[in-house]
């Protein structure tokens, strides 16, 4: 039961701090909660789908399927995340200033919401499909009987939906004044952090060929299985050996998001 | 341009990009001859457990899962993770890498699962 619950938390999560983060992110746009839920419903009712269509997905390509397919879910997030950060750099001041006012944003929140929607369904689709493969290989197999296997299960979504719930409590409680910079600036490194990611995962799939040795070593200092690695790694992307080509990505993609925020922020003044 | 035709339009050029290293590939791949070893997952092991193979060049991991169930094979080491269906093949590639050893284990079955590539 116990390996269960932490297997679950594990995947869990890396989902509910994105969540969380976002969550907080889009306090001011109408009707967040609904879009939230939606995203949520979608990315679980795709985990399932994606789940049972493991060996479809991993036949694809060549073999290499799966990994094409993460890269390019993880990208389109890259890409979501960066629009958020992006508009909100255009619009967070105003909405800073006029929080109280919140029915206002009904037209500048559409937008919002669609994005909303895609990132919360891809993140839970990421980690659900796993679970969900998980959860039914032990239960298939022989061992701990069912009972153990749902209550492992349910301790580990719960124990990382309170952490998700946890950071988006301590969020909302920063100061409006730094509200939007603290949280363009996690998102920021979210986005830059599934970059390197999506970086990895080509370099796996042999897509990626150039860079690929590891840039240093600290899975003895930092072990990513412990729970700061964990935390570091969902959060910022933190990885105990990335390969040059992680890095490219990353450093590519929190300057061009950033670069996109100066400009947005400037032409919104 | 409203945003979910940009997003459209954007997830369009990815798919394109995506398609076109994916014929890429299976060209290169044809031509590239890695050299395969083979792991078998059986019972929820990994046989064999310890594999040997050469420094300084890429190999191709080939895992066969003949257990009906699903597994991950992972390896903080090697940073490689992947999820292979029950009764099902996956490659993974690896390297090139520095002699030493490098652990790797099922995540699904950790506590059986567990082998290690020696590098030499």
């Amino acid at each position: 039961m116990f390996a269960t619950a932490i297997i679950v938390f594990r995947e869990v999560l890396e989902a509910a701090l994105l969540i969380g983060i976002i969550a907080a992110a889009t306090r001011s746009v109408t009707g967040r909660n609904r879009w939230l839920i939606a995203g949520l419903v979608a990315g679980l009712l795709g985990s399932a789908l994606v789940a049972a269509s493991t060996n479809a997905i991993a036949a694809m390509a060549n073999g290499i399927g799966q990994e094409l397919f993460n890269a390019l879910v993880l990208g389109v997030a890259v890409l979501m995340l960066a629009w958020h950060n992006i508009w909100m750099s255009s619009h967070g001041k105003a909405m800073a200033a006029e929080a109280s006012k919140v029915g206002r944003e009904i037209r500048d929140g559409k937008q919002e919401r669609s994005i909303l929607l895609v990132v919360v369904g891809l993140a839970v689709l990421r980690e659900g499909s796993e679970t969900v493969l998980f959860l039914y290989g032990i239960s298939a197999s022989e061992g701990s009987g069912a009972s153990a296997i749902l209550m492992g299960g349910l301790i580990g979504v719960l124990g990382g939906i309170a952490i998700g719930y946890a950071v988006y409590k301590g969020l909302l409680r920063i100061p409006l004044r730094w509200f939007f910079a603290t949280t363009g600036l996690l998102v920021l490194l979210l986005a830059a952090g599934m970059a390197s990611q999506a970086a990895h995962y080509l370099i796996q799939a042999d897509l990626l060929t150039y860079l690929t040795t590891p840039l240093w070593d600290t899975s003895h200092v930092l072990p990513i299985g412990s729970v700061p690695g964990m935390l570091l790694h969902s959060l910022i992307g933190y990885d105990p050996r990335p390969a040059g080509m992680q890095l490219v990505f990353y450093v590519f993609t929190l300057m061009v998001i950033a670069t996109g925020m100066k400009f947005a922020d400037r032409s919104g003044k | 341009m409203s945003l979910i035709k940009l997003v459209s339009s954007v997830r369009k050029t990815y798919i394109s990009i995506a398609l076109i290293a994916m014929s890429g590939l299976v060209a290169s791949a044809a031509m590239a001859a890695d050299e395969e070893y083979k792991l078998v997952i059986k019972d929820h092991r990994f046989q064999p457990a310890e594999l040997v193979v050469p420094a300084g060049k890429k190999i191709k991991l080939s895992v066969e899962n003949l257990d009906a169930t699903p597994e991950e094979f992972e390896s903080h080491d090697l940073n490689r993770e992947k999820v292979i269906a029950g009764k099902s093949t996956a490659k993974i590639f690896v390297g090139p890498l520095v002699p030493g050893r490098y652990r790797f284990y099922g995540e699904f079955n950790e506590k059986t699962a567990q082998g290690v590539i020696v590098v030499q």
